[in-house]
């Protein structure tokens, strides 16, 4: 149901306004002694939240082999295009005879990153994962452009949610390919 | 040949080449980057003394063209762009833009997901009309409100990031569900939010609603009637404000308005002070809403279950099933398929009525999309609302119509 908002006039004491002002002190004297709320950053840092979205890397799983496969779905929805990916052979590769393709460079442009996570979404390998470091600087624009060794570097290894092909492999072993 | 330099634009001509300009007048251009302008507005003043005799909103300092951009990218990928039109209240903004192209689809989606976003958009409500709140105390020259309100948005923000994993760019809906369930826990943390909040919002309206500097500057200051506020087509608190009680939460309830009890703030006179009463109520009032979201939060699907080329499958599924690793393949590349058709779908945001318009001709992609935003609408009343005010009432002015310049310019 609709209702009016009331306004009523002010009373005498708001008028005059100075027992106002008594009362403002009042509140800037409790703040005063209250605790603060900021933090001094960058000495004190804020918790991340699981799940936070924040620069884009690449991780290999706990094999400690690479788990892109250069199928360029990142790249394809990435927004703001920030994505480029050159696919490469694997085939000097002896730990990913299991794969086809791999990237040969991999570059996010960071001054173009929108942060979405849309890459880390459509990934079918769990290969892209977005994690908690927040701040990035540089000099040039060149530095900010995030090749594939600094990639894996920022990324690291993360548990294995599925071991999609641990699971294919054992599956190939016991006879059944599909 | 002389080289013709005349505007293509009618509105920029006026706006930029006065032809006759009386020399007894004076000039003024506010913004486009003015302290007391909220983003890139201009005004363009002429003044006789301190007093406004005619001002012209120019806008599109921030144009970027989303309405051009979404028709090159698919349904889902341009859920990041919404977030950047009330970059105040994405989350309001990517609730709207899914249920805009879910009745394209004429896809209903679960009652969890539906109570996730109605949640959402009112914390997002709240966010929005704190930070409206506190730059409208900044504007009269009250800068203890802005802190404060700062500290409570600060409060939502965390909240938003744990769920969304952003604070700002949420990104939260994908067309048929969101992008992920709410975390353990998140709906008491809410609650809780909630219970600390009302004191301090009461703590924070005192500071302004009794104060007599705050009401010397605001009542009976940029009064719209109520049928200036229909006519030229005001949304939200600034149409609230004036006296009309339309709210779409109420009139046409989308997304499970209807199951939740809330009434609707409405102002008697239409000055400064009633838009800032009113957005102090409806705090309250989506308070109220979250409360009860939160009490009768509903389990089950967060997503559209019947939906295969539409919502994404889950990635275990993606990674183990040979179909569902094509599905995800097709829905990336493709888009989410839609009908041919078209579409007109208006939410409630809290700068007012968020509306896009979406012609299909089937597939993935729009074939044209218009926005509707409130921002560019409440602001058309700005060369009716400016004169005859000081220029220093203006700066009241603007702090009461609460806009946002992303969402005007788009």
């Amino acid at each position: 149901m609709p209702y009016v908002v009331e306004r009523k006039p002010l009373t005498l004491s708001e008028r005059i306004y100075l027992p106002q002002i008594l009362a403002g002190m009042r509140v800037t004297l409790r703040r005063l002694f209250a605790p603060n709320v900021t933090m001094e950053y960058p000495e004190q840092r804020p918790a991340i939240p699981t799940g936070y979205r924040g620069v884009p890397t690449l991780v290999k799983d706990p094999h400690g082999r690479e788990k892109c496969v250069s199928c360029q779905l990142c790249e394809f929805v990435c927004p703001p295009k920030a994505i480029r990916i050159t696919p490469g052979s694997v085939e000097d590769q002896p730990d990913r005879t299991h794969v086809e393709k791999g990237p040969q460079a991999f570059d996010i442009d960071m001054l173009r990153c929108i942060y979405c996570g849309l890459c880390q979404e459509v990934c079918p390998e769990e290969a892209i994962f977005l994690q908690n470091q927040y701040t990035l600087s540089g000099y040039t624009r060149a530095e900010l452009v995030n090749d594939k060794a600094k990639l894996y570097e920022l990324g690291g290894t993360l548990p294995d949610q599925h071991f999609k092909w641990d699971k294919k492999k054992a599956a190939a072993e016991h006879g059944n390919t599909h | 040949m002389a080289t013709d330099f005349s505007y293509p634009d009618a509105a920029a001509k006026a706006a930029n080449l006065p032809k006759e300009f009386d020399p007894e007048k004076m000039s003024l251009s506010m913004g486009p980057s003015h302290p007391s302008t909220h983003g890139v507005l201009r005004i363009q003043f002429e003044l006789d003394g301190e007093i406004v005799t005619k001002a012209d909103p120019v806008v599109g300092y921030l144009h970027r063209g989303d309405e051009k951009i979404a028709e090159n990218m698919t349904y889902n990928q341009f859920v990041p762009y919404t977030d950047r039109l009330d970059y105040l209240a994405p989350l309001a903004n990517n609730m709207a833009y899914a249920i805009a192209v879910e009745r394209l689809a004429g896809l209903e989606v679960p009652a969890r997901c539906q109570a996730i976003r109605v949640l959402t958009a009112e914390m997002a409500r709240v966010s929005a009309h704190l930070m409206g709140l506190g730059a409208f105390g900044i504007d009269v020259g009250a800068w203890t409100v802005f802190m404060y309100c700062f500290e409570e948005r600060e409060k939502l923000y965390k909240l938003f990031e744990e769920l969304t994993g952003a604070r700002f760019t949420t990104s939260y809906s994908r067309i048929g569900g969101l992008t992920r369930d709410v975390p353990e826990g998140w709906t008491q943390r809410v609650d809780a939010f909630c219970d600390q909040f009302l004191p301090i919002l009461d703590e924070i309206l005192g500071l302004l609603s009794r104060n007599k500097i705050f009401l010397d500057r605001t009542v009976d200051v940029g009064v719209i009637s109520k049928a200036d506020a229909i006519a030229y087509g005001l949304t939200g608190p600034n149409l609230r404000g004036s006296g009309v009680p339309n709210d779409l939460r109420k009139d046409r309830p989308y997304s499970g308005y209807e199951q939740y009890e809330f009434d609707v703030p409405v102002g008697s006179k239409g000055d400064c002070y009633d838009r800032y009463l009113c957005r102090g109520e409806e705090m309250k009032q989506s308070i109220r809403i979250i409360r009860q979201v939160v009490k009768n939060f509903p389990g089950g699907a967060w997503h559209a279950q019947d939906a295969r080329r539409i919502f994404a499958p889950p990635k275990d599924k993606v990674l183990t099933s040979m179909e569902e690793l094509i599905n995800n393949f097709m829905l990336v590349t493709e888009g989410p398929q839609m009908p041919a058709g078209e579409v007109y779908f208006e939410a409630e945001n809290p700068k007012g009525v968020l509306g896009f318009y979406i012609v299909s001709k089937g597939g993935g992609v729009p074939y044209r999309m218009k926005i509707r935003s409130p921002s560019f609408c409440n602001l058309s009343i700005l060369p009716k609302l400016c004169v005859g005010n000081l220029v220093s009432d203006v700066v009241s002015i603007l702090g009461s119509l609460d806009f946002v310049m992303g969402e005007c310019d788009r």
